[in-house]
C-alpha cells in the first residue's frame, strides 16, 4: 500500500538522528507509552481482543470538590478493538507513537500539526481536526492517570491566551539563552500582554489587590482604555469567551503565588455563568482529567447577576432567553455538580429563568457609557462577600 | 362512472358500454327539449341533412392516427411490428403451432426515413378470400366479438399499419400466404380505399421455397429506426420474455441478426370463449344486452346470455329484483333493469369459468426472465383469475433482482467473496442506484409506451418496497437493480386507448396487482436482506483488515518490533477479529 511506503520515509530521519539523553520526566513519559503499547501487543500475542481503558471525560464522571474544582471520578471507557473502534484504535496508537518520537527528539507538535502529521497515515488519517483532538484528549486523559501531563506528551494547543493589563510584572525566560525576561503589563500602551501557551515557569511581581476576569473583549477594552486598573490597583484579564487552558493556568498560578482574589465579570446568561465562569472556577467535563491544574477555585462571580438586573434597573436592556439558554440553565441545575453544590447559584439561575431574560455586560451602558466604571464596579466592589461563589 | 371511464378511449372499439352511452345520451336528449338545435335557426334540418353522412373509419384514422400509435415515425415502425407479431402469434397458438417468427426491418433504397417492415410466421396462413379484408380493412377481424384471451382485440392494428404505410409512402401492403401444406402460396398486393374502408387488391401465385404454411406481411412505411429504450429490439426482447415458447429472428436495417430462442415447447393453454359473467356488469351493458338478446323471458335471458347462471340463480335474482321471471326483458324500464342489476350484485354467483384465461404461469415466467435477463434472484407469483366487470382476468408478477457480479456470496470456509459471473451488456436491468425497470404485458404483449398512465405502474408505485429492503422515493418506482415483470391476462384488457399502451386502473385490477406484487416482494425482501447482511459484513471485514496494518505499524514504532513479530501480530489480529464476527 502507498501509505506504508510513505510512512517509512518519515520514520527514517527519526532513527538516524542521535538521541539526546532524556530528562527523568521524559523517561517516565516514554515508559508509560511503552507500557500501554506492550499491554496491547501482549493481548494480540495471546489471541485476545486488545483493549484500552480511558477515563470518561464528561460531567457524569466529575465530582465537585470545593477546594479543587471538578475531580475525575472512576468512570472508565473501555475501548475494545472491534469494527467500530478499529480506526480510532489505530489512530490512538499512531498518536502515541508520534508522542514517543517527539519526546525522543525533544520536539513538539501543535494540535493542528499533529492533525496534519496524520495525513501521512493512509486510511488511518484523521478527516477533521476535532477527530484528532478527541483522540488526543483521550490519550491525555489516559496518561494523566499516571501523572503525565499533555505538555510532556509534547502536544500543544495553538489557542492563544487571554489579554492581561494592570500593575503586574511577569518574569519569563528566554527559551534560547535561559535569561530572565521581565514583562511589565502596565507598559503595553493601548495594547495588552497576551498569555502564551506555556506558563508553568512564570514568576510574578505585583502589588495589585485583586484580579478581574472579564468575559468580553469590549468590556476589557473599556476598562483598559480608561486605565481603570490603575485607579483601583488591580489586574484585568480579558478572556473573550471561555478561558483557554493557559489562561486558566495563568490566573490560577498568579492568584496562588500572590494570594490575590479572583473576581469574574461576565454576561448574565446561562452561557456566561455555566460555561465561562464554571469552567474557569472548577473546570469542564471534557477536560475533567486535568482540572486539578487548571481550575481557579478561589474565583468569585462579581456580575452581572440576575439580581443586578433588578438592582440596576436593567430590565429594559435585556433580551429574552432563547430555547438553548433555557435548556442550558435547566441542564446546569439538574446535572452540573458545581451548581448543585451551591444554593446561591441555584437561586440566581432560578431567578434568571423566572425573569426569562438575559443581560449583557454592555447593558450597563444604558445609564451612560462609563456607568460601569463610575457606578457599577465601585458599588459591587464595596461588598466582595456578596459575590456569588 | 360508466361514461367517465369508457369515455377515455374505446372510440372505434364501439364496445358494449360505449354504444350504450350513446343510447343513453339519445334517450336523455329525447326527453329534454333539443335546446342545442334552437340556437341555430339559420340552419334547418334539410340543409344539415345534406352535410350528414357516414364517416368512414379509415378516413377517421387518417385524421386521428395517434390514437392507434402512429403518431411519430419512430413509434409507427414499432407499432406496425407489434401488430404484425401479435397477429402471427395469435394465429400460431390458435392452430397449436410452435411459433417461428422472422422480423426484418429494411431500408427502402437510400432513404433514411423509409423502411419496409416484414414479419413472417409459420402459422396456419389465411385463406384467399379473407386476406384482403384482414389487411385492407379496418375493424375487420375474428377477435372483437369474442370474450376470449388473445393478443389482438379489435381487428384494427395491422390494417391501420398498412394504411399508415400507404399514407406515408404511397406503397401498397404485400402479403404472402400459404394456408396449408398443399395450398398454392399466393402473393397479394393490397391498397386500402380510405373512403370506403374496402381493399383494392390483386394476387398472384408464387414460389415460396421450403414453406409448409404461414403468412408474411410486408409494409413499406415512413419510420425512424433507433435502438435502446422503447425500440423494436427492446420490444422483441420483452416479447421473448413473456413468450418463452417463441423462436424469433430479428434482422435490423444494418444486417445485424438477433435470435431469441425458445426455451420451452409448451404452448400457452388453449383458451375458450365465454359469455359475460353477471357480476360487475354495468347498467348500460345490461340494457344493451337486453336489447340484443333473442330470449323472450328474463329468466332465459339471464341463463343463456350470461355464464354461470342456472335456473336457481335466475330465480333468486328475479325474486330479489321483484321481476317476474317470465316477463319479456325488453319491456323492462330502466329503473327495473337497475333493480335487476342490484339483485345480481347481491346474489352469490359462481366465479366465471376461467378456461378462457391462459396465464403464463410462475414456472414459465421465471424461464422467460432467465432467458433474457441475467440476474441473481428470480421470483414469480401467478394469481388465480378473478373478475372485473364480469370479465375474468389474471395478474402475474415476476421479479429478477441483482446484477450478477455485484453480489457477494459466502464460501464454505466462511470467507466472503464477490460472485464471479460473466458480465454482459444488459439491456433490461438498471444499476443499483437507478429506478427498477418495469416491464408490462397484456395478454403476453409488451406495453412499451405510456408507462406512467398505466395501472401496473400505479400499483408498483403504490406498493411499499421499503418493506422489502429497497429504497423508494415518495410517489416513484423503487430503486434497485431489478426488473419487475407484470402480466395481465384477460378476455378483454381495459386499455386506456386503442393504441393499447396503458391499462385502466379498475379497483379489482389494482387490488390483484398489489397482491401479486406483495407476494413477490415478500420473497424478494428475504433475499435482499440476506444480501445486505452479507454486503455489510463484507464491508466491515474489509474495514477491519484495512486498519489492522496501522495498528500493528504503530506498535512496531513504539515497541521497535522486528519483521517476524509484525507479521505474526498482523495474522493474530486478523484471526482474532474474523473469529469474533458472527453471521
Amino acid at each position: 500500500m502507498a501509505a506504508k511506503k510513505s510512512k517509512k520515509v518519515t520514520k527514517k530521519p527519526a532513527k538516524a538522528k542521535a538521541r539526546k539523553p532524556m530528562s527523568k520526566l521524559d523517561q517516565v513519559t516514554v515508559g508509560e507509552i511503552n507500557r500501554c503499547a506492550e499491554h496491547v501487543y501482549k493481548r494480540i500475542q495471546k489471541l485476545d481482543k486488545p483493549e484500552l481503558k480511558f477515563p470518561e471525560r464528561s460531567l457524569k464522571n466529575a465530582r465537585y470538590d470545593k477546594k479543587g474544582g471538578f475531580q475525575m471520578g472512576r468512570g472508565r471507557i473501555e475501548r475494545t478493538l472491534t469494527v467500530n473502534t478499529v480506526k480510532t484504535f489505530a489512530q490512538t496508537l499512531k498518536l502515541m507513537a508520534l508522542s514517543k518520537e517527539m519526546v525522543q527528539e525533544d520536539d513538539f507538535a501543535t494540535k493542528r500539526e499533529a492533525y496534519y502529521v496524520s495525513k501521512n497515515w493512509g486510511e488511518a488519517k484523521f478527516t477533521s481536526q476535532p477527530e484528532s483532538d478527541t483522540v488526543m484528549d483521550d490519550i491525555e486523559a489516559l496518561f494523566s492517570l499516571e501523572g503525565v501531563a499533555r505538555e510532556q506528551l509534547r502536544f500543544r494547543p495553538e489557542d492563544h491566551g487571554g489579554n492581561v493589563a494592570g500593575s503586574l510584572v511577569v518574569i519569563d525566560r528566554d527559551r534560547e539563552t535561559g535569561a530572565e525576561e521581565r514583562i511589565d503589563c502596565t507598559r503595553f500602551g493601548s495594547g495588552s500582554y497576551t498569555i502564551p501557551s506555556s506558563v508553568e515557569h512564570f514568576r510574578f511581581e505585583t502589588k495589585a489587590k485583586f484580579i478581574l476576569v472579564i468575559e468580553t473583549g469590549g468590556m476589557f477594552a473599556r476598562l483598559h482604555e480608561h486605565k481603570w486598573w490603575r485607579d483601583v490597583n488591580c489586574i484585568i484579564i480579558g478572556t473573550s469567551g471561555v478561558p483557554t487552558r493557559s489562561t486558566r493556568r495563568f490566573i490560577r498560578k498568579l492568584s496562588d503565588d500572590k494570594k490575590l482574589p479572583v473576581y469574574c465579570f461576565n454576561d448574565c446568561d446561562p452561557y456566561g455563568i455555566s460555561n465561562i465562569y464554571r469552567t474557569l472556577k472548577v473546570g469542564s467535563g471534557n477536560a475533567v482529567h486535568l482540572n486539578k491544574f487548571f481550575c481557579v477555585p478561589q474565583a468569585r462571580y462579581l456580575g452581572v447577576t440576575p439580581q443586578d438586573i433588578v438592582d440596576f434597573e436593567l430590565q429594559d436592556a435585556t433580551h429574552p432567553l432563547k430555547d438553548v439558554d433555557v435548556k442550558r440553565a435547566k441542564d446546569a441545575l439538574k446535572n452540573d455538580p458545581f451548581f448543585r453544590a451551591h444554593k446561591e447559584w441555584q437561586k440566581a439561575i432560578q431567578q434568571m429563568l423566572k425573569m426569562g431574560v438575559r443581560a449583557e455586560q454592555q447593558a450597563l451602558a444604558k445609564w451612560g457609557l462609563n456607568f460601569v466604571i463610575d457606578e457599577y464596579l465601585p458599588q459591587k466592589l464595596k461588598a466582595p462577600k456578596k459575590f456569588l461563589p | 362512472m360508466t361514461s367517465n371511464e369508457s369515455g377515455q378511449g374505446q372510440l372505434f372499439a364501439g364496445t358494449d358500454n360505449q354504444t350504450e352511452t350513446a343510447d343513453m345520451a339519445s334517450k336523455k336528449a329525447g326527453k329534454a327539449s333539443p335546446s342545442g338545435a334552437r340556437k341555430k335557426r339559420s340552419e334547418n334540418a334539410e340543409s344539415m341533412a345534406r352535410r350528414q353522412r357516414e364517416i368512414s373509419v379509415s378516413e377517421f384514422f387518417t385524421k386521428n392516427r395517434h390514437l392507434l400509435g402512429f403518431d411519430s415515425p419512430r413509434k409507427a415502425l414499432l407499432t406496425a411490428v407489434k401488430e404484425a407479431v401479435d397477429n402471427s402469434l395469435d394465429a400460431c397458438e390458435e392452430a397449436r403451432i410452435l411459433p417461428d417468427l422472422k422480423v426484418t426491418i429494411q431500408r427502402i433504397g437510400d432513404n433514411e426515413r423509409q423502411f419496409t417492415m416484414i414479419v413472417e410466421d409459420n402459422g396456419p396462413g389465411i385463406v384467399k378470400t379473407q386476406v384482403p379484408h384482414v389487411f385492407g380493412r379496418l375493424l375487420y377481424g375474428s377477435k372483437f366479438h369474442r370474450l376470449r384471451q388473445s393478443r389482438g382485440q379489435q381487428g384494427i392494428g395491422i390494417s391501420a399499419a398498412g394504411m399508415y404505410g400507404q399514407l406515408t409512402t404511397g406503397q401498397p401492403v404485400k402479403v404472402k400466404s400459404k394456408p396449408g401444406r398443399r395450398a398454392v402460396p399466393l402473393e397479394f398486393t393490397i391498397r386500402i380505399d380510405t373512403a370506403k374502408n374496402r381493399p383494392e387488391y390483386s394476387d398472384k401465385p408464387i414460389e415460396w421455397e421450403g414453406k409448409q404454411h404461414g403468412t408474411e406481411v410486408s409494409i413499406p412505411m415512413e419510420g425512424e429506426y433507433r435502438r435502446g429504450q422503447r425500440s423494436i429490439q427492446e420490444f422483441l426482447k420483452l416479447m421473448a420474455v413473456s413468450n418463452p415458447h417463441v423462436n424469433l429472428t430479428f434482422t435490423e436495417p444494418d444486417g445485424t441478426v438477433t435470435e431469441y430462442k425458445r426455451n420451452t415447447d409448451e404452448l400457452p393453454k388453449e383458451v375458450e370463449e365465454i359469455k359475460p359473467h353477471p357480476h360487475g356488469v354495468e347498467l348500460g351493458i345490461l340494457l344493451k344486452m337486453i336489447q340484443e338478446s333473442e330470449n323472450r323471458t328474463v329468466s332465459a335471458f339471464l341463463q343463456q346470455d350470461f355464464s354461470r347462471v342456472g335456473p336457481t340463480v335466475a330465480k333468486e335474482v328475479c325474486e330479489k329484483a321483484g321481476v317476474n321471471p317470465g316477463s319479456n326483458p325488453r319491456r323492462l324500464d330502466t329503473k327495473t333493469v337497475q333493480r335487476l342489476k342490484d339483485a345480481i350484485e347481491q346474489t352469490k354467483i359462481k366465479a366465471p369459468p376461467l378456461t378462457c384465461i391462459a396465464p403464463i404461469g410462475e414456472e414459465l415466467i421465471i424461464k422467460g426472465l432467465k432467458k433474457e435477463v441475467e440476474a441473481d434472484f428470480y421470483q414469480a407469483a401467478s394469481r388465480k383469475p378473478v373478475v372485473y366487470r364480469g370479465r375474468p382476468f389474471a395478474v402475474e408478477v415476476g421479479i429478477a433482482y441483482g446484477r450478477p457480479g455485484d453480489t457477494l456470496e459466502m464460501t464454505e470456509s466462511g470467507k466472503i467473496v464477490e460472485k464471479s459471473v460473466k458480465k454482459n451488456d444488459e439491456l433490461l436491468m438498471g444499476n443499483a442506484d437507478e429506478p427498477v425497470r418495469l416491464i408490462r404485458f397484456a395478454n403476453r404483449v409488451p406495453l412499451v409506451f405510456q408507462q406512467s398512465a398505466c395501472a401496473i405502474t400505479k400499483a408498483v408505485i403504490g406498493t411499499n418496497w421499503k418493506n422489502y429492503g429497497l429504497q423508494q422515493p415518495r410517489g416513484a418506482l423503487p430503486i434497485g437493480p431489478m426488473v419487475i415483470f407484470v402480466h395481465i391476462a384477460s378476455v378483454w384488457v381495459p386499455f386506456t386507448s386503442e393504441s393499447k399502451e396503458a391499462i385502466a386502473a379498475y379497483d379489482e385490477i389494482m387490488d390483484e396487482l398489489k397482491r401479486a406484487l406483495m407476494e413477490c416482494g415478500r420473497k424478494l425482501g428475504t433475499h435482499v436482506r440476506k444480501g445486505k447482511k452479507l454486503a455489510n459484513e463484507f464491508k466491515k471485514r474489509n474495514y477491519i483488515t484495512m486498519y489492522i496494518p496501522h495498528v500493528v505499524d504503530a506498535l512496531k514504532d513504539i515497541l521497535e518490533l522486528g519483521e517476524g513479530e509484525v507479521r505474526q501480530a498482523t495474522d493474530n489480529l486478523t484471526n482474532v477479529l474474523e473469529r469474533s464476527r458472527k453471521l
